[in-house]
């Protein structure tokens, strides 16, 4: 066959049934906030473009060899490390200080954390004998703890344990010894009144809130009440596009960010309940197959930990919108509108692409 | 392959780094995974029981919540504070009015409606193009404004046939008016409807909420200025609504808080005088209290009427007056730059006295020109012939070019400049209104910087008359003359005297800031220069003998010329010099001599002599102020 282009352009080596799977979140996401946002062209508009942006993230580090981010690995986490610190002195967050304002643009090096704590984890374990011993395990729990640390103290609850649940995943999946997993989520069940004393009130207010909604109504009890009639009242079928009395009338709160899956089944069900978890399955079950396909520790650690990580969103916001969990802000990955969690997700999954095209090659 | 790559490694310490058997890492990983997916799919079918329990089991009970949940949050928007002068006459007030509402979403044929409407009610083409614009981003079931400030006859006619316009309501509002129309625009401003941008800056200040029963915002003057002290903070309604969403019961309410009130320091009256002063010709007037830093007035004409803009200008009165003669929308005394001209030698002369470059015995010869040596362009004195060997006191009397020609040359740029600087001339006074332009104070540096050529003797001899480089704002000349006159105490000038936030008894008083000292070496100095400057009211031979009061008044004054075209001779022009051509006239003065109240600055545009045709309207601010006794 003759080629357009001389032999060593490859072309890209993506997943296409991960692609797809992906695809086909983004566009139920879209179809979603378009109601949710009150039909709201804008709104998409703005979301499409991040996705966007998200997707050429994704096209870019799938063509970047595994090998070659584990080396740089060490260095993004030093300079995520650095960044955080640095919000620390110069953050411009309202109350919080989670932005680091560069001038040309803002973002939070949390979301950073995200991606470098995973890979830090793999880096770290990836020439060690596994399963990991004593000393490993305690170093590894210090690289995952300074970042998630430094993030409790912006303070940003939800991503702080994102991160360190996407390290202890990696830690989970190099072939942790059961007892000492069951020892750690003892000791971290016992740990929970101590959380309570480190938290600010506006958390103490939520946890409150959740365990007995009814206790304010019309205040802070308002979101969860609100988001299980609009579940509720969606049944099985749900009420139809466009026509959620819940979501349309705003009884919902931040129906087109954190709660869009309230929206989602108050108008399409159960059933469009069902589909959604269904391709969130999907994904989560593929990462992992390609985590296992992958010749190197790191490739299998990292591709682990990303897609496990990835449910982890589900799981919380689910709950959240279900009234099973407190409201803590961790959105519906791809699907709620806005926050830079969009980029690097697709960004994660450019990295779980990239482990993919190269699962041949041995590094 | 490298053979180095072959050899063990050996971790510092010596000890051989454990091998790894990547088989057996493999399969563990795959058991691991393995396991992983299973709890994921386990966390998910908790989740799937849980989302059935409340589509499918608890459905009943949560569908019928839903169709009782009939309780919405509503804002109340807070009342504008309301705006008044220093002796309380108020210049900007929430008048009752009501405008037409609709929702789009309970309309069901939006084109019919909106022609029914039209035989009722007059919409207006603008109108209708806005509501459509606003249609596109609104938050769906949130009523839209269609039409402002309807008449009374109007709403009589809609409360008659209300009952065909579901979904169409005539809601009250207060509607911002400003009672002295274009006396007081250039000073207030003005509100108007709250535009993408307004919203996006709202937003991210973090107000949006408090933003959103509100339909109007501060765009300019005042009311942009302390738009956060005039808004107030919105209050909130839980009510119970019909499906239709009409209220049927108040379940909650959390009352917004008004805005606060705000004084000026502006006074109508001497705001007027200056008005009617300047007549038809384009200028600026701007008076200061010396001892507090308070402006009293502050005139820029033409101007345009602010109540064209509260409801949304029409492009026909936009379009007029952008057209109009004078550019009314241009604030002069706040960004107009003109030439000091003349009323630069009191801070000049007094330059060389406490720099100890002239006494006030020192005489120089006029004689009609002035040359440096070996050029031969002349330097002029106003009158033809000069005016004879004069000392300081009648160089400031008579406005006598070359005397101050020689006091420069002898100061140089770098001294006079660095004199200057501290008066305010170059940088924005600090005033309470956004925009302030800083005019020009040039020196050595700036030339460079701005032309990038160095400084030239002759620019330093006719620095010495205001002329060249030097440009200043009437407010700037006014703080400058006011830092003289009490003696180098320089305040960033406050048009806000004092706000009052409700519930409050008493209002708080607003401070201006002193933002620089002049230091003084000489007292007796300062008091030479304001001799000089009272002379020129009151002396035989005073550029501005004709203002003198009658009554024992006593004022002191300085005329000044700014140029507006190159002219062979200044200031000799004559009834045929074309009006644009004519340079513009200027006047600063304050009163009384001996315990200053009142500071004026008065520019009239292409009004040619400073002294015929801007000193009377110093004169006549200074007597309106002054008529009115002290203020409490």
């Amino acid at each position: 066959m003759r080629r357009l282009l001389p032999t060593w352009v490859k072309w890209p080596q993506l997943d296409v049934p991960l692609l797809a799977a992906l695809l086909l979140l983004m566009a139920m996401g879209l179809v979603v906030l378009y109601s949710a946002s009150g039909s709201s062209t804008d709104v998409v508009y703005r979301q499409a473009v991040r996705l966007g942006v998200g997707l050429v993230a994704l096209l870019v580090l799938s063509q970047v060899p595994p090998h070659i981010l584990r080396i740089w690995t060490p260095w993004l986490y030093m300079l995520g490390v650095l960044l955080l610190l640095a919000t620390w002195f110069v953050g411009t967050g309202r109350a919080t200080n989670r932005w680091l304002d560069l001038g040309f643009f803002r973002f939070q090096p949390s979301e950073i954390m995200k991606l470098a704590v995973p890979m830090m984890m793999a880096w770290y374990l990836h020439p060690r004998r596994l399963p990991p011993d004593f000393v490993t395990v305690l170093v590894a729990a210090a690289i995952l703890a300074i970042p998630a640390v430094l993030i409790l103290r912006q303070p940003d609850l939800g991503t702080a344990l994102l991160v360190g649940i996407s390290g202890a995943f990696a830690l989970f999946l190099s072939g942790l010894r059961w007892r000492v997993i069951f020892g750690l989520v003892g000791a971290g069940i016992a740990a929970l009144p101590a959380l309570w004393l480190v938290m600010h009130d506006y958390q103490k207010q939520r946890v409150l809130t959740f365990l007995d909604p009814q206790s304010d109504p019309l205040g802070s009890g308002w979101n969860i009440i609100q988001s299980k009639i609009a579940v509720g009242s969606g049944g099985l079928f749900g009420k139809g596009w466009l026509t959620g009395t819940q979501s349309r009338l705003e009884f919902i709160p931040e129906r087109h960010t954190d709660f869009i899956l309230a929206v989602l089944s108050e108008e399409f069900g159960l059933v469009g309940v069902l589909a959604l978890f269904a391709v969130y399955l999907y994904i989560v079950g593929r990462s992992l197959y390609i985590a296992a396909l992958a010749r190197s520790t790191y490739a299998r650690l990292l591709a682990g930990a990303l897609g496990l990580t990835f449910f982890v969103y589900v799981l919380v916001n689910a709950a959240m919108v279900s009234g099973l969990l407190p409201v803590v802000g961790v959105p519906l990955p791809l699907v709620s509108y806005g926050g830079t969690s969009i980029v690097t997700l697709l960004a994660g999954f450019g990295i779980l692409m990239s482990i993919y095209g190269h699962r041949n090659f041995i590094r | 392959m490298n053979p180095a790559r072959l050899k063990p490694r050996l971790k510092p310490g010596g000890r051989r780094r454990p091998i790894k058997d990547q088989a057996l890492e493999a399969r563990q990983f795959s058991g691991r995974a393995m396991t992983a997916f299973i709890i994921v799919a386990a966390a998910l079918l908790l989740l799937i029981a849980r989302f059935f329990y409340l589509q499918i089991v608890a459905h009943e009970e949560f569908a019928t919540r839903s169709v009782n949940n009939q309780v919405r949050v509503l804002p109340i928007p807070p009342n504008r504070g309301l705006i008044y002068d220093r002796r309380g006459r108020p210049v900007a007030e929430n008048r009752p009015a009501y405008r037409l509402e609709l929702v789009p979403e309970k309309i069901e044929d939006l084109d019919t409606v909106l022609a029914d409407l039209g035989r009722i009610i007059e919409l207006p083409e603008e109108a209708l193009e806005r509501f459509e614009r606003n249609r596109r981003h609104h938050r769906v079931f949130d009523s839209l404004p269609l039409k402002f400030n309807l008449s009374e006859e109007e709403v009589a006619r809609f409360a008659v046939d209300r009952h065909r316009f579901n979904g169409v309501e005539v809601v009250p509002y207060l509607a911002r008016h400003y009672p002295f129309g274009e006396l007081l625009t250039h000073v207030l401003g003005y509100v108007g409807r709250l535009d993408a941008d307004d919203l996006n800056r709202v937003d991210s200040l973090g107000q949006a909420g408090n933003y959103r029963g509100t339909t109007h915002i501060g765009k300019i003057g005042i009311e942009q200025y302390y738009e956060d002290e005039l808004h107030g903070t919105s209050g909130l309604e839980k009510v119970e609504t019909n499906a239709p969403g009409r209220t049927l019961r108040v379940l909650e309410r959390q009352p917004p808080q008004h805005g606060s009130d705000l004084v000026l320091s502006l006074d109508v009256l001497v705001q007027q005088a200056a008005w009617d002063a300047l007549g038809d010709r384009p200028g600026a007037v701007v008076a200061i209290d010396p001892n507090d830093g308070s402006v009293i007035a502050m005139v820029s004409k033409p101007a345009y009427d602010p109540n064209l803009f509260v409801h949304g200008i029409s492009s026909r009165d936009y379009a007029a007056i952008l057209a109009a003669p004078g550019r009314p929308l241009f604030n002069r005394a706040l960004i107009g730059g003109y030439e000091p001209g003349s009323t630069i030698k009191p801070f000049l002369g007094l330059a060389g006295l406490e720099l100890g470059v002239i006494n006030d015995s020192d005489e120089v010869f006029s004689g009609g020109a002035y040359y440096l040596p070996n050029v031969s362009r002349p330097y002029r004195d106003w009158k033809r012939g000069g005016h004879g060997s004069v000392n300081i006191y009648e160089a400031l009397e008579q406005s006598v070019n070359t005397f101050f020609y020689q006091l420069a040359l002898d100061l140089g740029i770098d001294r006079i400049h660095d004199y200057l600087a501290p008066f305010g001339f170059g940088e924005p006074t600090g005033l309470d209104l956004l925009g302030e332009a800083s005019g020009v104070l040039p020196s050595r540096p700036w030339k460079r910087g701005r032309f990038g050529e160095p400084w030239y003797p002759g620019e330093t001899v006719i620095t010495g008359i205001g002329q060249g480089f030097n440009v200043t704002t009437p407010l700037q000349l006014a703080n400058a003359l006011a830092t003289l006159a009490n003696g180098g105490s320089r305040f960033a000038p406050r048009l806000l005297y004092a706000s009052k936030r409700p519930g409050d008894a008493h209002a708080t008083r607003n401070a201006a800031p002193v933002v620089a000292r002049v230091p003084t070496v000489e007292q007796e100095h300062w008091q030479t220069i304001r001799e000089g400057m009272r002379r020129v009211v009151h002396g035989e031979k005073g550029t501005a003998r004709a203002i003198r009061p009658e009554s024992d008044l006593v004022i002191a004054g300085k005329s000044g010329t700014a140029q507006v075209a190159a002219q062979e001779r200044d200031e000799d022009m004559d009834e045929d010099t074309a009006a644009h051509l004519r340079h513009h006239a200027l006047f600063i003065a304050y009163a009384p001599f001996e315990n200053p109240r009142i500071v004026v600055a008065a520019v009239v545009e292409h009004g040619g002599g400073g002294s015929t045709e801007a000193a009377p309207l110093a004169r006549a601010v200074i007597d309106a102020w002054l008529a009115q006794g002290v203020v409490q």
